[in-house]
């Protein structure tokens, strides 16, 4: 189980001559992702460890069909252009790892392609991780391991953190999706905790937030409206950043009086999501939400 | 980044949205210079980045030639919140009937573009939007459908504006919205849109703040001086924040840097910074960290929070040690090492005599320590 990607995941890889995207094919590959194509327009004809690579994404869904999710590591120059093919061709998730797609055309991308049914997932993340079934992603997999918590987070490095710390204790993780550090992003904290809601293998969620805009602030909303049934656990990274500051994510600054880290933390304490202190308390509150 | 009112001034000019002539100058000589040739009322104004100058006396009326320079000097002398300006706008002074406002901003929370007017110019829109201020229209725009005629013709009715300056408005809103899209802007606003008479409209200021991404990918230029270490980690390709504390902090990842800084305060401690080497960081990007921190005067302590994922711990080892050699230094420094190619990053830190952690808690405990000790 988990959620968005498990073994029946067939993967075309977009940008897999770049230097990332080999990097990541390879790694991807060796967790046992199913990677079924890859697309860099020019570059049809070659192969990437032994992944065969197309013009274009109609090609490579026209010699395997039984793609169904999209990896981007296409640069920002191009990568809303490769998202773009692949919801015309009717791929219906995305996961988009670039970073630096100006926030104009990431807000057109995600809103066309919820008009055409697709997900995106980030841009600007690390991608989805079910353990021990499928990485559709850049993420350190010998960190995760198969279990009842289900991660969603805005932060990369902070979502290996917790997922280390829960490892080390044998609680292992039904999926991990890093939802991007762009203020504009495809999948939202509501969207990952709704399907965690319908996942039977998901016992509990780690929210892991972050200062700027208001994602959890409309996620303490929803959890209170929907009366979320599974304990959450929440993090919030930045009560000492500075107002008016961007702190390294796109999306992570305080401004026009909205994001700051306590007036979250007190929403969400509100809303009955237990928040943590430091990172290593997530592990002590999923420990007792599970007991 | 947020554009200087020059700056923004000459891209309303490109779009034909009328602003009061105008020049640029850097001393009071020119300033007279300019004013004589503009025309006297003139008003001057400091050109600053941070909000508020009005109040902060970056903006004053001159009525003579004496004035203006009298007042140049003063302008460029003060302090403007925590800013000095190096130019000085000198533009046209007018008095006008009314002032409204109008903007373009890129609302993140619900996903679309905003047309905002107000009937009174010169308010204060971060507050009255949060408020829920009824003196606000905001008109959504649906990112696939962009600007429509309709969203103007609501946007012009609201301001209550007639015949002539209608006309203009709407021709306005279309210039302001170009812009907007066109460099990818999180916000453009005119505040104040002065009402001169029936038939002409000013922009009386001029507000342009572009996405960061967005002036990355276009390859937007515009000259910045050098602002300290923040510039310096800038050009190195590191993201960094100045704070007010003596405990450096660097880390792999915005969230696990920010986590980390938040973990010093609640330990009692202060972080003096905000470092993110970013992810798949080598040997170089840590020698520049911490030599960057090195060079600081008011750290204390450094603290090293690396989870390696991409990034590998033998070269972030290699970057601290190497830093760390090449400067005597009474910081003390604290490392936390864990993940990718541990085993051997640890190594080069116990050859060199540099100890390390497990959890970034302990680091934190221990650098907050040190800091107290060793200020």
């Amino acid at each position: 189980m988990g959620i968005l990607i498990d073994d029946r995941t067939n993967v075309m890889v977009q940008g897999i001559t770049g230097k990332e995207g080999r990097l990541h094919t390879e790694a991807m590959l060796n967790y046992g992702t199913k990677i079924i194509a890859g697309v860099t327009p020019g570059r049809g004809g070659t192969e990437v460890f032994g992944v065969k690579v197309y013009d274009s994404v109609e090609e490579a869904l026209s010699s395997h069909p039984e793609i169904n999710t999209s990896i981007v590591f296409v640069p920002a120059q191009n990568a809303c252009d490769a998202c773009y093919e692949a919801i015309d061709a009717g791929i219906k998730l995305i996961v988009v790892i670039t970073e630096g797609i100006p926030i104009h055309e990431s807000l057109r991308l995600i809103t066309y392609a919820r008009a055409k049914g697709s997900r995106i997932v980030g841009p600007n993340c690390p991608g989805i991780i079910t353990p021990s079934k499928c990485k559709v992603g850049i993420m350190p997999e010998r960190l995760f391991s198969p279990g009842p918590v289900g991660i969603v987070s805005r932060s990369g490095t902070l979502t290996y953190e917790v997922a280390m710390s829960l490892t080390n204790v044998h609680i292992g993780q039904s999926t991990a999706i890093g939802i991007g550090g762009d203020p504009i992003i495809g999948t939202s904290f509501i969207d990952a905790l709704e399907m965690f809601r319908q996942d039977s293998s998901t016992k509990c969620v780690v929210l892991i937030g972050e200062i700027g805009g208001e994602a959890e602030e409309m996620t303490a909303k929803y959890i209170r409206q929907v009366k979320y049934e599974k304990p959450v656990i929440g993090y919030v990274a930045g009560r000492t950043a500075p107002i008016g500051k961007r702190m390294g994510h796109a999306g992570a600054i305080i401004s026009m009086g909205i994001g700051d880290a306590h007036s979250k933390i007190e929403i969400m304490k509100i809303a009955g999501i237990k928040v943590a202190q430091t990172p290593s308390d997530v592990v002590k509150l999923v420990i007792s939400s599970l007991t | 980044m947020k554009l200087y009112e020059y700056e923004a001034a000459e891209l309303f000019l490109k779009k034909n949205i009328p602003y009061p002539d105008f020049k640029v100058v850097s001393n009071p000589e020119e300033a007279v210079t300019a004013a004589d040739i503009i025309g006297l009322p003139v008003v001057l104004k400091a050109q600053v980045l941070v909000g508020g100058r009005g109040k902060a006396g970056g903006i004053r009326m001159a009525e003579s030639l004496s004035e203006v320079k009298t007042l140049a000097e003063q302008i460029l002398s003060i302090n403007i919140k925590g800013e000095r300006a190096n130019k000085l706008m000198v533009a046209k002074a007018y008095r006008p009937q009314a002032e409204k406002y109008v903007a373009f901003i890129l609302d993140k929370t619900h996903e679309r573009h905003l047309l905002l007017v107000s009937s009174s110019g010169g308010i204060d829109i971060e507050t009255s939007v949060a408020s829920g201020s009824e003196i606000i229209l905001k008109v959504p725009i649906d990112p696939l459908l962009e600007l429509q005629d309709y969203h103007v013709r609501r946007a012009v009715s609201f301001l209550g504006l007639k015949n002539e300056n209608a006309k203009t408005c709407s021709k306005i809103i279309r210039s302001l919205y170009e812009i907007y899209r066109e460099l990818g802007c999180e916000l453009v606003e005119i505040n104040p849109l002065a009402v001169i008479n029936d038939s002409e409209l000013l922009a009386l200021d001029a507000k342009i703040v572009i996405d960061d991404n967005a002036v990355r990918k276009y390859g937007l230029s515009f000259v910045r001086e050098a602002l300290g270490p923040e510039e310096e980690a800038r050009r190195l390709g590191i993201n960094y924040v100045e704070l007010d504390g003596n405990i450096g902090i660097i880390g792999n990842g915005a969230g696990l840097t920010m986590a980390t800084m938040d973990l010093v305060k609640h330990y009692g401690g202060s972080p003096a910074n905000f470092l993110d080497i970013g992810g798949g960081a080598n040997t170089e990007t840590m020698f520049n960290a911490v030599s960057l921190l090195l060079k600081s005067n008011k750290v204390r302590v450094i603290l090293v929070n690396v989870l390696g994922g991409l990034t590998k711990c033998d070269e972030v080892a290699a970057g601290i040690v190497k830093a760390l050699n090449m400067t005597k230094t009474n910081k003390k420094i604290v490392i936390r090492l864990v993940g990718n190619r541990e085993e051997e990053g640890r190594k080069i830190l116990r050859d060199n005599g540099l100890e390390y952690y497990d959890s970034m808690e302990e680091a934190a405990k221990k650098a907050v320590e040190l800091s107290i000790i060793n200020s």
